[in-house]
């Protein structure tokens, strides 16, 4: 299935405490969307009132026109699967395991898989390059394989939608651009909408194809990551003086802070 | 490895009475005929007497364990076990009100002891969980804290209880050291449905208890409801806890051992672990069953003790051997 992400003045909070307020943004199929901002800006929050972990306070989420408010959390993860962090997974399973149960919304209360399960899960394991890792305990793997199966097991959800928080947080460079790259090839093969929590804005302006800027739970702009991360804008949001530059080879926004803070040397 | 724990439930099971009583317990089966050849009185022995405390037994080790499985797994803690939620202590708190305020001696008395032993834990989990409530979310460290001060106070009424109705004092004090008193078919078929009904329930749920290792919002996203799966797994763990409390005490160490022992042998799948971790729960029991009563024979020991004393050491050993992975 090919779905499009509504969200339609979206509001979420805590209690009686709004996070987000009056959200609105949409996310076409083959399209990488960057959520960008300070932190407790909103970003996590926003991912978790879209899969359902928090209850919307008002406001819509569509795909393809249905509202997946109303649905129970096994047919809203037939529409949209999540990548977390790779943190505090548990250990002991193997990669199989995992990615299998990815398959949650497709099968009975006993987990029984049927053929069709272990394809979809063997092809999602074969896209993230870890067929080869299958037998393998998931406390075994390095962080950068282990965030390649949470996309697997994501991948094995089959659905249009996939949200992604920060799933670069834990990363070296290598692996950061190895999984942004995959991430973008995945989108434009399978015609995936993403909506990606990830706040180094470089990655973003590499990657995504469009970026959402969120200060203090509203969407302050929207656009390319070259019309939403300007010098000012950035300076105002993040409170720091800096500077963007061209990148040498795409010409995209580069993020640099303004070089050093004076130490001061008073005794007082 | 299910057909081995199954084998080593029937050894258990059958070694337990020595001599004749093997090739009477044998007879028992549907099938096997054997000659007859031992006094009648051995019969009412057997049949009245060893083999309904053996099932008692047996399905008391199931039901510790099968639901201490799945108390670590709801609640992903490795020292989760039916005591530690304080689920036992409110089940044994309901119980022990029960037994003072009418002892019964009829099977519909009987029936009573592991209702009011649900309810009280039933009560218990139900007040440890709005303790531990914050906002909407429930924190696993505020749940077993709340879990066992909870507990330390049900117990401690229990103690008061019991300490109060003097004339039973002893029995009830053998009762709360697992010492399973009861004897006779009745506390067997007292139990019995509320045992098969929980863990009924609970041998199933291996794949929702997969899914949930993964955090409840990560569960959630994976299509799980969350909130509705939890309570009724907590529902039919404490049904199952409740009964076995009812009928044999507190027996400690059951809960948490076994789940372990069946996790670093055969992996973390609860599909699998769970209906294992009932098989090997019924053998563990059976087994110091036996100790219990040959070691200082003719005196009997109460089953906790074995179930702590042997248990203790062999799970520190093969907590050990498999040091260099973890398990959990």
């Amino acid at each position: 299935m090919v779905g499009m992400l509504e969200i339609q003045s979206l509001y979420v909070g805590y209690g009686k405490e709004t996070v987000l307020a009056d959200f609105t943004i949409s996310v076409r199929p083959g399209e990488v969307l960057a959520l960008v901002g300070p932190n407790g800006a909103g970003k996590t929050t926003l991912i978790k009132a879209v899969s359902g972990v928090l209850q919307a306070q008002a406001g819509m989420i569509r795909v393809n026109g249905k509202d997946l408010n109303r649905l129970p959390a096994m047919e809203r993860a037939r529409y949209l699967a999540v990548v977390p962090q790779a943190r505090n997974l548990p250990a002991a399973f193997t990669v199989w395991q995992t990615v299998m149960m990815g398959r949650t919304p497709f099968l009975g209360w006993l987990g029984k898989a049927s053929e069709q399960d272990r394809a979809r899960a063997r092809w999602a394991l074969e896209r993230t390059n870890t067929l080869s890792l299958a037998k393998r305990r998931v406390d075994e793997l390095s962080g950068g394989e282990q965030q390649r199966v949470l996309l697997a097991r994501a991948l094995a959800q089959d659905t249009p939608i996939l949200l992604m928080d920060e799933p670069t947080a834990h990363l070296d460079l290598q692996h950061q651009s190895n999984l942004l790259n995959l991430t973008r090839r995945l989108a434009e093969e399978q015609d995936l909408a993403v909506l990606m929590a990830l706040h180094d804005l470089n990655l973003v302006a590499l990657y995504a194809d469009r970026a959402a800027l969120l200060v203090e739970g509203r969407l302050r702009a929207a656009g390319t990551p070259s019309e939403v991360l300007t010098p000012q804008r950035l300076s105002e949001v993040y409170q720091i003086p800096l500077h963007v530059i061209a990148h040498p080879e795409y010409g995209t926004p580069l993020v640099l802070p303004d070089g050093r803070q004076k130490v001061s040397t008073s005794s007082t | 490895m299910l057909s081995a724990l199954v084998f080593s439930v029937a050894i258990g099971a059958v070694f337990i009475p020595p001599g004749t009583l093997t090739r009477m317990l044998v007879s028992f089966f549907p099938g096997v005929r054997l000659q007859l050849d031992w006094p009648e009185t051995f019969n009412v022995i057997i049949f009245s007497i060893r083999l309904p405390h053996t099932i008692l037994i047996a399905m008391t080790g199931a039901a510790l364990s099968g639901s201490g499985a799945v108390y670590q797994g709801l609640f992903r803690n490795p020292l989760a076990d039916p005591y530690l939620i304080g689920v036992a202590s409110g089940a044994g708190l309901g119980a022990v009100l029960a037994m003072s305020l009418r002892w019964p001696n009829d099977l519909l008395g009987l029936f009573t002891i592991p209702a009011a032993a649900f309810v009280g834990a039933t009560a218990t989990v139900i007040l440890v969980y709005f303790l531990a409530r914050s906002g909407k979310s429930m924190p696993t460290t505020t749940l077993i804290l709340a879990g066992v001060a909870v507990g330390s106070f049900t117990s401690a009424l229990t103690s008061y209880l019991m300490l109060r109705s003097e004339g039973e004092v002893r029995r009830a004090l053998a009762w709360l050291l697992g010492g399973s008193s009861m004897s006779g078919w009745d506390p067997v078929m007292a139990a019995l449905p509320y045992i098969a009904i929980g863990l009924g329930a609970l041998v199933f749920s291996g794949h929702p208890l997969n899914v949930l290792q993964f955090g409840d919002e990560q569960a959630q996203q994976m299509g799980l409801n969350v909130e509705r799966i939890k309570a009724f797994l907590v529902l039919a763990a404490s049904l199952t806890t409740a009964a076995a409390v009812a009928f044999s005490g507190v027996i400690g160490f059951v809960g948490l051992i076994v789940p372990h022992l069946v996790r670093i042998l055969w992996g973390p799948d609860y599909r699998h672990l769970v209906p294992l971790s009932i098989l090997g729960g019924a053998t563990m029991l059976l087994i110091a069953d036996l100790l219990a009563r040959i070691l200082l024979a003719p005196q009997e020991l109460p089953v906790g003790v074995i179930t702590a004393l042997a248990g203790a050491p062999f799970f520190l050993w093969v907590l050990r051997r498999a040091k260099e992975r973890s398990f959990w």
